[in-house]
C-alpha cells in the first residue's frame, strides 16, 4: 500500500486514540474515587465528602461524555482504517470488544444516569450501588480492552489458518488468548496509572485552590486524600513497570533493545550500561551523545552485573522498530514517575511536619504536576506501541499489511476533519473542565444541576432511612 | 453441530440494531426538534428528559459494531471501509451532540447558544448520515476477495441522499412523540402539532421507499411481490397503515400512545427491510454464511450475548423506570 496513505493512517489512529486515552484514564480513576467518598459518607455522614462527591461528580460527567464520544470512534476505527487488521484478526479481538460491550459499556451507560441524576429518585443505598456499578464497569472495561491490546503485543492461544479469503487466526483456547502472556501486566500498570493520573489531577486541584487562600475542609480533604494514593501508588507502579519490562524483554526483545538505546553487545563480561540519555540512530545503528552508566542495565534487566541482551543491530534491518521514538517516550514516562516518588515523599515530609496546606513551594510543585500522569500514560503507551512496529500483531502481521486501502485525498481529509473537530470540541469541554475545578467545592451554586438543599442536606440517619424531604 | 451460530449472531445484531434506531431515533429526534422551539426552559426539559438515557441508547450502535466485528470480521472490514466517509461524518455529529449535553449546562449565558447548535447539527448530520449509510449499504457494496473494492464515493446516490432525508423524518417523528409523552402544556401541544405533521411526512417517505427500492434492486422486488411471498408478506404493509392511522388519531389526545405507535412503525419498516436484506450480510451477494469469523468465536461470543443481554435488558428497564414521568425542571442539567 502507498506510504503515504499508510503514514496518513497511523497518524489517524495514533492522534484519536490518544485523545481517548486521556478521558478514559481520568473516568476510571475518578469513578473508583466517587464510589469511595459515597461510602465514607455514608458511614461518617461528615458533609465534606458528599459536598466532594457533588464536587467531582459533575467534572466526572463531562470527562465520561467526551471520553464516550471519543471510544465510538475507535470501535469503527478498526473496520474503518485497518481492514486488513480486522480480517485477520477479527475473529479474536472482535469477541473481546463484544465482551466489552456487554459487561461493561452497557453497565457503565446503564447506572451513570441514576448515578448523576438520581439523587431525588432513589434511596442513598441504591444510588451508592449505581456509583459502584459505574466504577467496576471502567474496569471491567479496561480488563476486555486491555486483553484485546496486549494478544496483539503477545499472542497466544491462536492457530494460524487459511481464511476463505486469506491467511488468518482462528481462536484456539480463549482461556491463552484473555490471558496472554503481556496481559497481567499490562492491566495493572494501566490502571495503576490511571489512578496516578486522577490523584494527581486532584492533588493539583486543591493545591491551585489553596495557593489562592481557599483553605476549607474540603479542599484539605482532596489534598490528603489524593498525597495518600500517590504516595501508595507511585511505588507500586515503579515495581509493575520494572517486572513489566522484564517480561516484554523475553517477548519483544527489539522493544527492549530501542528503549535501552542498544545496538550490540561488547566484549563477555562489559555488561550493558544504563543509558541515560542520547539519541539512537536507525540509520548509523548507535546511540549518540550516549551518557551512560556501565553495567547498570544489565542489573535491571537480567539482575546480574554483567548479563547481556539482544542488541537491535542483531534484529533484521525490517524488524526494528524506530529507535530515538521509543528511547525517548520511554524516559519521559520513568522521568516523571521518578518526579512523582519525590512528590510523593516530599508531601508526607510536609504532612508530617504539618505545612502540607502552606508551604507555597510544595504546593507550586503539586500544581506543575498535575498533567504529569496523563504525559507520563500517554508517553508509555507510544513506547509499548511503537516499540511494537513494524507489527500489528507481534510477528503475525505487519502495519503495511494491516490498513484500509484508502487513497491519500481522503484520509488527509477525515484526519483534518478529527483534529480540527477533536480540538474544537474537546478544547471547549477541557475548558469546561477546568472552570469547574476552579469552582471549587464549596461554591456549587453555580451552573449547578444539583438544587441546593441536595447538597447541604446530611443524612441524620446514615445507611438507612430516607433524608430527603422534597 | 446443530447450532446455527451465524444465523443467531444475524439475529442478535439485527435486534440489537433496531433497538438503536428506535432508542437513539427518539434522543437525536430530540435534537433535531431542538430549534423549533424557543423558550429556554423547554429546550432544557427537552435536553433533560433524554440526558439520563442517551448514553444507553447510543451503546446499542457499539454493539452492533462489536458484534459484527466478533462474528462477521469481513462484513465488518468491508462495509465500514465501503461507508468511510459518511460514517466519520456521522461520528462527527456524534461527538458534537454528545458533548453538547454536558457543556451546555456548563456554558456560560452567552455561549450557550452555540451548543444548542452543536446539539441540533450534530444530531441532524448524524441521522443523515446513518440514513445515507443505510441507502448506500442496500444498494450493494463491491467485493472482490474479500475486500471492499470499489471507489470512496460509491455510498453517494440518489437513493442514499433520499434515505437520509427520510430518516431525518423518521427519527423527528420519535423525538416529538417521545416529548408529548414526557412534557406538558405548551411544550406538550406543540409537539402534537409537529407530530401531526411529520407523520403525514412519514407516510409520503415509505410510500416512496417502498415504490423505489423494488424498482431499483429486481431482487427486492422480487423477494416481496413473487407469489407466494406477498401472501405473508401482506400483513407488513397493513400493519403499518393501521398503525399510521392509530397514531394520527391519538396524537391529538394520547399521552404514551403516539409514542409507542411511531416506536411500532419504525419497528415494521426495519423489518421490512430486514425481510428484503436477507440472508445477505454484504448486499448484494454475501451471505451470514459467507463472511462467518470460526465458529469458536461466534460460540464463545453467543455465550455472553445470551447470558448478558437479558441482564442488561432489565438494568436499562430499571434506569428507563427511575426517570418515568414528566420532566420538570429540577431534573438533568441547569
Ligand atoms: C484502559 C482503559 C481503556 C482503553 C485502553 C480504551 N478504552 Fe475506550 N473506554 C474506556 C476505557 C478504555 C472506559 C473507561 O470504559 C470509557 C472511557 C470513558 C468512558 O466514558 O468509558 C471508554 C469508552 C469507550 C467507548 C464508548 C462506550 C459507551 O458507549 O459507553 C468505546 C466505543 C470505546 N471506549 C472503545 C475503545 C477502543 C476501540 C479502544 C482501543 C483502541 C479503547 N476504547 C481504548
Ligand atoms: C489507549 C491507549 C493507547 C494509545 C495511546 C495507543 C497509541 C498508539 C499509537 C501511537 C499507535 C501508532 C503506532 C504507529 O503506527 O507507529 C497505535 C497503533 C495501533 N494501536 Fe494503539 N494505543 C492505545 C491502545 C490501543 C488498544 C487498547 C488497542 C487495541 C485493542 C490498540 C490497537 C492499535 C492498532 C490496531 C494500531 C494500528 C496499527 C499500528 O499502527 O500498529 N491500541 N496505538
Ligand atoms: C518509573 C518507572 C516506570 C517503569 C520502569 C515503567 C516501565 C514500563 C515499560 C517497560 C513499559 C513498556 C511495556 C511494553 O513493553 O509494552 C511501560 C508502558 C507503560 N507505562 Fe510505564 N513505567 C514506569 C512508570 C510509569 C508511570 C508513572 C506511568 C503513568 C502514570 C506509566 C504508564 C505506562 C503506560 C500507560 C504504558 C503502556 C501500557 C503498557 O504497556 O502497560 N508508567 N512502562
Amino acid at each position: 500500500m502507498d506510504e503515504t496513505a499508510l503514514m496518513l493512517a497511523r497518524v489517524q489512529f495514533a492522534f484519536t486514540v490518544s485523545f481517548h486515552i486521556i478521558f478514559p484514564a481520568i473516568t476510571i480513576g475518578l469513578a473508583s474515587f466517587l464510589a469511595l467518598l459515597e461510602y465514607l459518607w455514608l458511614r461518617t455522614a461528615q458533609p465534606v465528602y458528599k459536598t466532594l462527591y457533588v464536587f467531582w461528580s459533575r467534572i466526572f460527567a463531562l470527562n465520561f461524555g467526551m471520553g464516550v464520544v471519543a471510544g465510538l470512534v475507535l470501535a469503527y476505527e478498526f473496520g474503518t482504517n485497518w481492514a486488513g487488521f480486522s480480517n485477520f484478526a477479527g475473529s479474536i479481538t472482535g469477541p473481546l470488544l463484544a465482551y466489552e460491550v456487554l459487561t461493561a459499556f452497557f453497565l457503565e451507560a446503564g447506572f451513570l444516569g441514576v448515578m448523576l441524576f438520581g439523587w431525588d429518585r432513589v434511596g442513598n443505598r441504591l444510588h451508592f450501588f449505581a456509583t459502584v456499578m459505574v466504577a467496576i464497569g471502567t474496569l471491567i472495561s479496561a480488563t476486555w480492552i486491555i486483553a484485546s491490546n496486549s494478544w496483539m503485543h503477545t499472542p497466544a492461544g491462536y492457530t494460524l489458518v487459511e481464511g476463505m479469503y486469506g491467511l488468518e487466526v482462528e481462536p484456539a483456547s480463549w482461556f491463552e488468548i484473555i490471558f496472554n502472556p503481556s496481559f497481567p501486566y499490562r492491566l495493572v500498570h494501566m490502571v495503576l496509572a490511571a489512578f496516578l493520573s486522577t490523584a494527581l489531577m486532584v492533588a493539583a486541584s486543591a493545591a491551585w485552590h489553596l495557593l489562592r487562600g481557599n483553605n476549607s475542609p474540603a479542599v484539605r480533604k482532596m489534598m490528603t486524600m489524593a498525597l495518600l494514593m500517590l504516595v501508595v501508588t507511585t511505588p507500586l507502579q515503579i515495581i509493575a513497570g520494572d517486572v513489566h519490562g522484564l517480561n516484554t524483554l523475553e517477548h519483544q526483545p527489539a522493544k527492549v533493545a530501542a528503549m535501552e538505546g542498544h545496538w550490540r553487545n561488547g566484549e563477555p563480561g562489559e555488561g550493558v550500561p544504563l543509558i541515560l540519555f542520547g539519541w539512537p540512530d536507525n540509520d548509523t545503528e548507535t546511540t549518540h551523545f550516549a551518557l551512560e552508566i556501565p553495567h547498570l542495565a544489565s542489573l535491571i534487566l537480567t539482575h546480574s552485573m554483567d548479563g547481556t541482551f539482544k542488541g537491535l543491530s542483531e534484529f533484521p534491518a525490517n524488524e526494528r522498530p524506530n529507535a530515538a521514538a521509543v528511547f525517548w517516550s520511554f524516559r519521559v514516562m520513568v522521568g516523571l514517575g521518578m518526579l512523582m516518588l519525590l512528590l510523593g515523599v516530599w508531601g508526607s515530609w510536609s504532612w508530617w511536619r504539618g505545612t502540607l496546606f502552606s508551604q507555597k513551594s510544595l504546593l507550586k510543585f503539586t500544581l506543575l504536576m498535575g498533567p504529569s500522569g496523563l504525559i507520563a500514560l500517554l508517553a508509555g503507551w507510544f513506547t509499548t506501541e511503537l516499540g511494537r512496529q513494524p507489527w500489528v500483531v507481534y510477528g503475525l502481521l505487519r502495519t503495511d499489511e494491516a490498513a484500509s486501502a484508502h487513497s491519500v485525498p481522503v484520509l488527509s481529509f477525515t484526519l483534518v476533519l478529527f483534529v480540527v473537530v477533536y480540538f474544537v470540541v474537546f478544547g471547549v469541554g477541557i475548558r469546561y473542565l477546568l472552570r469547574l475545578i476552579a469552582t471549587g467545592p464549596d461554591d456549587l451554586t453555580a451552573d449547578s444541576h444539583f438544587s441546593i438543599s441536595t447538597i447541604r442536606d446530611v443524612p441524620d440517619q446514615p445507611l438507612g432511612g430516607k433524608y430527603y424531604g422534597h | 453441530m446443530g447450532i446455527d451460530t451465524s444465523l443467531l449472531w444475524a439475529v442478535i445484531i439485527l435486534v440489537g440494531v433496531m433497538l438503536y434506531v428506535m432508542a437513539d431515533g427518539f434522543d437525536l429526534g430530540v435534537g433535531i426538534l431542538f430549534p423549533l422551539v424557543s423558550s429556554d426552559d423547554d429546550k432544557h426539559r427537552m435536553m433533560a428528559s433524554v440526558a439520563p438515557i442517551w448514553d444507553g441508547n447510543e451503546t446499542w450502535l457499539v454493539l452492533g459494531g462489536a458484534g459484527l466485528l466478533a462474528a462477521f470480521p469481513m462484513a465488518y472490514s468491508v462495509i465500514l471501509s465501503a461507508l468511510y466517509i459518511p460514517i466519520v461524518l456521522m461520528l462527527v455529529g456524534l461527538i458534537f451532540r454528545g458533548v453538547a449535553f454536558e457543556a451546555r449546562g456548563k456554558a456560560s449565558a452567552q455561549s450557550r447558544h452555540l451548543w444548542d447548535l452543536a446539539f441540533f447539527a450534530g444530531s441532524l448530520l448524524a441521522t443523515f448520515c446513518q440514513g445515507v449509510i443505510l441507502g448506500g449499504y442496500v444498494s450493494g457494496l463491491e467485493v472482490v476477495q474479500g475486500q471492499f473494492a470499489g471507489g470512496a464515493f460509491d455510498w453517494l446516490s440518489p437513493f442514499s441522499v433520499f434515505c437520509g432525508v427520510a430518516l431525518i423524518a423518521v427519527y423527528a417523528l420519535l423525538g416529538s412523540t417521545w416529548l408529548v409523552m414526557k412534557t406538558e402544556h405548551r411544550l406538550q401541544q406543540q409537539m402534537r402539532a409537529i407530530s401531526a405533521k411529520l407523520v403525514w411526512a412519514l407516510l409520503a417517505f415509505i410510500a416512496v421507499v417502498s415504490v423505489w427500492t423494488p424498482l431499483e434492486h429486481p431482487a427486492i422486488a422480487e423477494r416481496w411481490f413473487a407469489f407466494p411471498n406477498i401472501c405473508w408478506l401482506l400483513p407488513m404493509p397493513i400493519l403499518t397503515l393501521l398503525a399510521a392511522i392509530q397514531l394520527l388519531r391519538s396524537v391529538k389526545q394520547g399521552e404514551a400512545a403516539p409514542f409507542v405507535y411511531s416506536l411500532l412503525i419504525t419497528a415494521l419498516g426495519y423489518v421490512g427491510l430486514g425481510i428484503s436484506l436477507w440472508p445477505n450480510v454484504i448486499p448484494p451477494n454475501i451471505s451470514i454464511w459467507d463472511a462467518a469469523a470460526p465458529t469458536s468465536s461466534q460460540g464463545f461470543a453467543l455465550i455472553g450475548a445470551l447470558l448478558i443481554i437479558p441482564v442488561i435488558l432489565m438494568y436499562s428497564a430499571w434506569s428507563y423506570y427511575v426517570f418515568r414521568g414528566k420532566v420538570n425542571m429540577d431534573d438533568g442539567y441547569h
